[in-house]
């Protein structure tokens, strides 16, 4: 390879007359000298060694000038490698795209690049079908996360507790989390169904029997179906936090005979703030993920208290408006940086002094 | 009690005498004690057994009401046609279809069917290919996905768990920030360049963007950062190079780390629906999930056998490897660190 670089800089020039030789003479001597020093280096290595040493080359690229402690700046540049594939990829599908919906956002439209300001949001934030979206996928999530958090919680406190069966019911309870819910999906039109046995209870209430999946009530069996699904995921995540408290403190409560409901929320509640705020955040995400519900139950039109976000979405990915798409996408990054934000933040505060 | 009683017995004059009855005064104190604590000691047994078995029966309740669901599907899909319609035909029946059979005005939902056949599954599995090739599209589409994303996020996570630094931490920051992000944000950008690269319609379209999801990078990261440095560094005193640590080391020690993390990837991606249905404008290409969804009332007594097909996979996946699982959500919570 380098034999017929050499030819390509100090050949015979002829068709290269109009670039300046000097230039070329110097770059072939550089050119040289580095592949000296690359053989130099190359010799008596494997050939993976060998490879090794040309990717740390092209890591320098990367090279964290702010690396601290005792590795040298080739450890630092072999490590920036290895996360080389997943960068590329995340750079191409999307830090470089959103950057590129940043853009479309200001932008009059993709053809033309007439900067508009806040035009684009506004025109999102103005549009009916938007708040509708909105507004039913914040109401919701208001609803839906904190009675989430509450009843996964009180699951989790329960399983801790002497229970016999433990496992078996945390199994049982962990089963609806690897359940596709297009298959149960069935199960629930026939439950929420206007002669179904969700009519039926009701009616022994003295209710009058409604058309739950057409009417105002129908984030209710949604919401039934979201919490199917994500009770048992949350009850982990708080059995393992409840696991996690140090068993001296709670012994230490005991012997100065505090009542286990003291227990629970003086220390308990205390050592499962950072999970209460994890699976806040996580219930938030997954609230923003009933559309699969919703879609899987209704299609694309459901009820109007059904049209979530992802509908708004997904029929305006129907017109292909990118700037609408933008500006609607890019306001609801910024909730979601906003929402989990605030939630660090208290955290931050609940759990400051707790010691482990 | 028995302070009290030494009390009285100490204020004798002089040296306490001899008392006759003292050591049946003991006996019967004792007594009197032993009772009083076997009494507290049942009253309190009794409290802790009527907790539990409260606690026990909201448990099973409980139990009751998140398996009913799934053991009507499984039950239900050994229904013959007839008996669903006369069911369920309220459900599914539509204009044109609804008056062809018998339909019971009231929704009957049965846990167990009067007559158990096996023709539903016959049809999907040998008559009616459409469902069975919507099964493989969805398995197409997952195993790769789980396959690449733990290739691509073990490397990615050992560069960031090994060395740290601003950068890196910064990236790792940003990571998060997109794992965290609703689909209804991801959608867009991934919409974007799947248009640019012409692979919308494709299954790239949903391979490339679930390969490069970050979470299995953040979730990796987490867990290799647990081993100890000094396992690294023994492996480096003993001339092992980056490579050499990275495979003969890091990674098996990762092992029951990657099978969680592939459960996790497995389920998200099984049950994908929103991608597709922005991402692959043609049908035969969807996965089953969003195809089951579609089927129309004449197939309906189909519907429950391919639900069964369709969760059996995961929950096959989930006896298996449910205390993967369980590590996995704890590991994702962050709880162990």
């Amino acid at each position: 390879m380098s034999g017929r670089l050499k030819d390509f800089f100090s050949g015979s020039g002829k068709d290269y007359k109009f670039i300046k030789l000097p230039d070329l003479k110097k770059k072939a001597a550089a050119l040289k000298e580095g592949a000296g020093h690359l053989k130099e280096e190359f010799r008596g290595k494997s050939f993976r060694e060998a490879a090794m040493l040309i990717l740390s080359r092209i890591g320098a690229f990367f090279e964290d000038s702010s690396e601290s402690g005792y590795h040298t700046s080739r450890h630092s540049r072999i490590s920036w490698l290895f996360i080389l594939p997943s960068l590329i990829g995340v750079c191409l599908f999307f830090f470089i795209p959103f950057l590129v919906v940043i853009y479309y956002s200001f932008v009059n439209n993709p053809i033309q690049h007439h900067f508009v300001g806040l035009t684009n949001f506004i025109r999102v934030a103005g549009n009916s079908a938007f708040q509708l979206a909105a507004g039913n996928t914040l109401i919701f999530s208001f609803i839906s996360v904190p009675l989430a958090v509450v009843l996964s919680l009180a699951l989790a406190v329960m399983m801790d507790s002497r229970i016999p069966f433990r496992s078996t019911f945390r199994t049982i309870f962990l089963t609806p989390m690897m359940v596709p819910v297009a298959s149960v999906i069935l199960i629930w039109e026939v439950l929420f169904h206007y002669h179904g046995l969700v009519n039926d209870l009701t009616a022994v209430f003295g209710m009058a029997p409604i058309d739950w999946m057409k009417s105002p009530q129908a984030p209710i069996v949604i919401a039934s179906l979201f919490q199917w699904k994500n009770l048992g995921y949350n009850m982990i995540l708080f059995m393992a936090g409840l696991a996690s408290i140090p068993r001296d403190i709670l012994e230490v409560a005991r012997l100065e005979s505090a009542s286990s409901l003291q227990i629970f929320l003086r220390i308990k509640l205390r050592y499962l703030s950072s999970t209460i705020v994890f699976v806040t955040i996580m219930s938030t995400i997954n609230s923003f993920k009933v559309f699969r519900e919703i879609y899987l139950m209704t299609g694309n039109y459901p009820y109007d208290t059904l049209y979530m976000l992802q509908h708004f979405m997904n029929n305006t990915f129907n017109s292909l408006d990118y700037q609408k798409l933008s500006a609607a996408a890019i306001l609801m990054s910024l909730i979601m940086i906003a929402i989990i934000a605030v939630m660090f933040i208290a955290e931050n505060r609940i759990s400051r002094d707790l010691e482990y | 009690m028995n302070s009290h009683w030494n009390q009285q017995e100490g204020r004798g004059e002089g040296a306490p005498l001899p008392d006759p009855g003292r050591e049946e005064k003991v006996r019967i104190i004792r007594m009197a004690q032993s009772v009083e604590a076997q009494a507290l000691h049942r009253k309190k047994m009794r409290r802790v057994w009527t907790g539990i078995i409260i606690k026990t029966l909201i448990a099973s309740v409980f139990a009751f009401l998140f398996l009913m669901p799934i053991l009507l599907t499984f039950t239900n899909s050994f229904m013959s046609p007839s008996e669903i319609s006369a069911n369920y035909g309220q459900v599914f029946a539509t204009t044109e279809n609804g008056g062809k059979m018998f339909i019971a005005r009231k929704v009957n939902l049965k846990f167990l069917p009067d007559m158990v056949t096996f023709r539903q599954y016959v049809t999907v599995l040998f008559r009616s290919p459409a469902y069975l090739i919507k099964f493989w599209n969805s398995v197409f589409y997952v195993v790769p996905i789980v396959v690449f994303q733990l290739a691509v996020a073990s490397l990615a996570a050992y560069g960031f768990a090994r060395y740290s630094g601003k950068k890196k931490a910064a990236l790792f920051f940003s990571y998060i920030i997109i794992m965290l992000m609703p689909y209804q944000v991801t959608l867009v950008p991934n919409y974007l360049v799947a248009s640019w690269m012409h692979i919308l319609n494709t299954r790239w379209a949903i391979w490339l963007p679930g390969i490069f999801s970050p979470f299995a990078v953040y979730m990796l990261t987490k867990y290799m950062k647990r081993i100890p440095r000094s396992i690294y560094e023994a492996a480096e005193i003993d001339g092992a190079d980056e490579w050499q640590i990275f495979t003969k080391i890091c990674m098996p020690l990762c092992r029951s780390g990657l099978a969680s993390i592939a459960i996790l990837i497995f389920i998200d991606y099984w049950n994908m629906v929103e991608q597709p249905l922005i991402l692959l404008s043609d049908q035969e290409m969807h996965p089953l999930s969003v195809f089951l969804s579609e089927i129309n009332s004449g197939e309906i007594s189909l519907a429950f056998a391919v639900a069964v097909i369709y969760m059996i996979l995961p929950l096959l996946i989930f006896l298996y490897g449910e205390e993967y699982l369980i590590e996995g959500i704890t590991y994702q919570g962050g709880i162990k660190e």
